[in-house]
């Protein structure tokens, strides 16, 4: 559900099977002692690099929505996000 | 008569400056070589004539001005997971379908400034997500040397496209191997950089602390030539670096004297087939005889590499994979009763089974409740596997292995069991999670002649180390990357 996924009658045991088996590989990790050990989101030493703050050129907006399955008068069209009262 | 679709960058560079042929003829022998092979091959996903025509009479104009740059009218495929401006990319996933880049990301963009010019996108594992490209939203792609087999992956299209001809050059990512890993099922040379080293700028993420932009080519200096031209700091890549990187300078200056370490966990690997270590031992002789120190090495953490990996890389592609919802691009499911509906269904038929598998694990391993024993765990022993090679980088200048434990395996041999799958790139995925460079030179063949890979791995910023050493390994074996004969 939390990821949007759509799944299908039958998918959820399929799925379950194979990934029981990838999460009891997994397991693994939970024999070494990592108490003391800080954790590791990126590997090169690199902090805060920032761009000049200078404007550039973006997109147009026919640019932005010429990918878009559905636009109309210059925005994206979605289906409705609130159910009928 | 030369064969134009078998030359390396370097003897193509010289022979265009002496006229024996033109950027033009260059492209055509190409063109011609995948109408012939690339029914079966199946490399390709799309091809891209305004983009070859262009390229290629600028590239025989800019010969004729004596510009000397060794890309300029270079053959080159990229994997469909860098955007190119107006070219259908789709990360070889349906869900992409249609979606063509408002803009060329960084990478290829400054191989074109190069003078490369671009033959078309070749297939990959979905999202590149997988080790052999069967999990393409497309087709499947098939091995030059052996058409049953698998090219590897997820770059598999590149691979293949390279060695079998169809282009002399090929982009690819690497996540986990994907680059290094059908480089050697393929019999061609491929090469991840440091994290770091070239701009992630319009490439479409998978896992963003891993991915990395990197060359095929067919002899290790190309591989170098083609690496310098795409690295350097971008002010659209945070990561990116301007660290030095003079990696043509020291790469005939061999190995005596060096120090190669063999991490013993690697060289036992399970599962290692025999005639691999075979390769293996006869590349450690090569380096001996070269002059190179060989000493045992140790990466305690090995064991605990893959479990690592497999909680890390799906909990960020499940973050990254979210913007797909059938709104801004993409396919999109057209009668959904509401909002929720809609990306539901968008999504349910846009990915693909490893897809959806990863998404899951990754949104499991980040979810309240499990993150500290997933992913916060997973991050930890990150740390003890970038300090497993710390300490035996202070032993040796570089780690040698074999790139995979096989040889190319049959097509659907391994697409009902993921861990299996998983398993392709147990001695490749060290290197992302420590951000190292590594390089897969070709170093034989097994009995079945299906192509073996050699990986060297160096210290993070030290490409020029390992591509130094992969040159001295094809100058004192005599392997080379041959183009597959493809029947």
């Amino acid at each position: 559900m939390l990821a949007r996924l759509g799944l299908e009658p039958g998918d959820e045991e399929f799925y379950a099977e194979q990934l029981s088996g990838i999460l009891a590989h997994i397991d693994r990790l939970q024999q070494l002692d990592t108490d003391s050990i800080p954790p590791t989101a990126q590997v090169v030493e690199v902090a805060n690099t920032l761009r000049e703050d200078v404007p550039r050129p973006g997109l147009s907006q026919a640019e932005a929505l010429a990918n878009a399955p559905a636009a109309v008068d210059g925005f994206f069209r979605v289906p409705s996000i609130q159910e009928e009262a | 008569m030369t064969n134009l679709t078998e030359l390396t960058i370097r003897e193509a560079a010289k022979q265009l400056r002496l006229h024996s042929f033109s950027a033009a003829e260059l492209v055509t022998a190409h063109i011609d070589q995948i109408e012939k092979l690339d029914r079966r091959v199946k490399a390709f996903l799309r091809f891209t004539p305004e983009l070859w025509e262009k390229q290629a009479e600028e590239a025989d104009a800019r010969i004729n001005n004596g510009d000397m740059g060794p890309l300029v009218g270079i053959p080159m495929a990229v994997k469909d997971v860098l955007c190119v401006r107006g070219v259908e990319t789709t990360a070889g996933s349906q869900i992409l379908r249609g979606f063509k880049p408002p803009y060329t990301g960084t990478a290829v963009s400054r191989l074109f400034d190069a003078g490369a010019v671009m033959l078309g996108v070749t297939n990959c594992d979905e999202f590149a997500m997988g080790s052999s490209t069967e999990n393409s939203g497309y087709h499947p792609t098939h091995n030059p040397w052996d058409l049953d087999r698998v090219p590897g992956g997820s770059s598999g299209g590149s691979a293949a496209a390279v060695a079998s001809g169809e282009a002399m050059i090929a982009l690819g990512t690497d996540t986990g191997g994907s680059i290094r890993q059908p480089a050697a099922l393929c019999g061609v040379v491929g090469m991840k950089p440091t994290y770091g080293r070239v701009s992630r700028y319009g490439l479409i993420a998978f896992a963003s602390s891993l991915d990395q932009i990197g060359p095929f080519t067919r002899s290790v200096e190309d591989a170098a030539i083609v690496l310098e031209a795409m690295a350097g700091h971008d002010p659209l890549d945070a990561t990116s670096s301007n660290r030095p990187n003079d990696v043509l300078r020291d790469l005939e200056t061999g190995v005596k004297g060096m120090r190669l370490g063999v991490p013993r966990e690697y060289y036992h690997v399970e599962g290692i087939e025999p005639a691999v270590k075979a390769a293996v031992d006869k590349a450690i002789t090569s380096f001996r005889n070269a002059g190179a120190e060989i000493v045992d090495v140790t990466l305690p953490h090995t064991d605990y590499g893959l479990a690592a990996y497999y909680i890390i890389a799906p909990a960020e592609c499940s973050s990254n994979l979210a913007r797909f919802d059938g709104v801004r691009y993409g396919m999109s499911v057209d009668d959904a009763q509401n909002i929720t509906e809609a990306y539901m269904r968008t999504r349910r038929k846009g990915f693909g089974t490893e897809v959806r598998r990863r998404v899951m694990l990754g949104t499991y391993a980040l979810s309240s409740g499990y993150y500290d024993a997933y992913y916060l765990k997973a991050q930890k022993v990150r740390t003890l596997i970038k300090r497993d090679f710390d300490l035996a980088f202070e032993k040796c200048d570089a780690i040698i292995s074999a790139t995979s434990p096989t040889v190319a395996f049959p097509i659907g041999s391994k697409t009902q069991d993921p861990l299996s799958m998983y398993l392709c790139d147990v001695l490749t995925l060290g290197g992302n999670l420590a951000g190292l460079p590594g390089i897969s030179v070709p170093c034989g063949m097994s009995e079945d002649l299906l192509p073996i890979g050699l990986q060297i791995m160096a210290p993070q910023w030290r490409e020029d180390v390992a591509l130094r050493v992969a040159r001295a390994y094809e100058v004192a074996s005599g392997v080379k990357a041959e183009v597959a004969p493809v029947v």
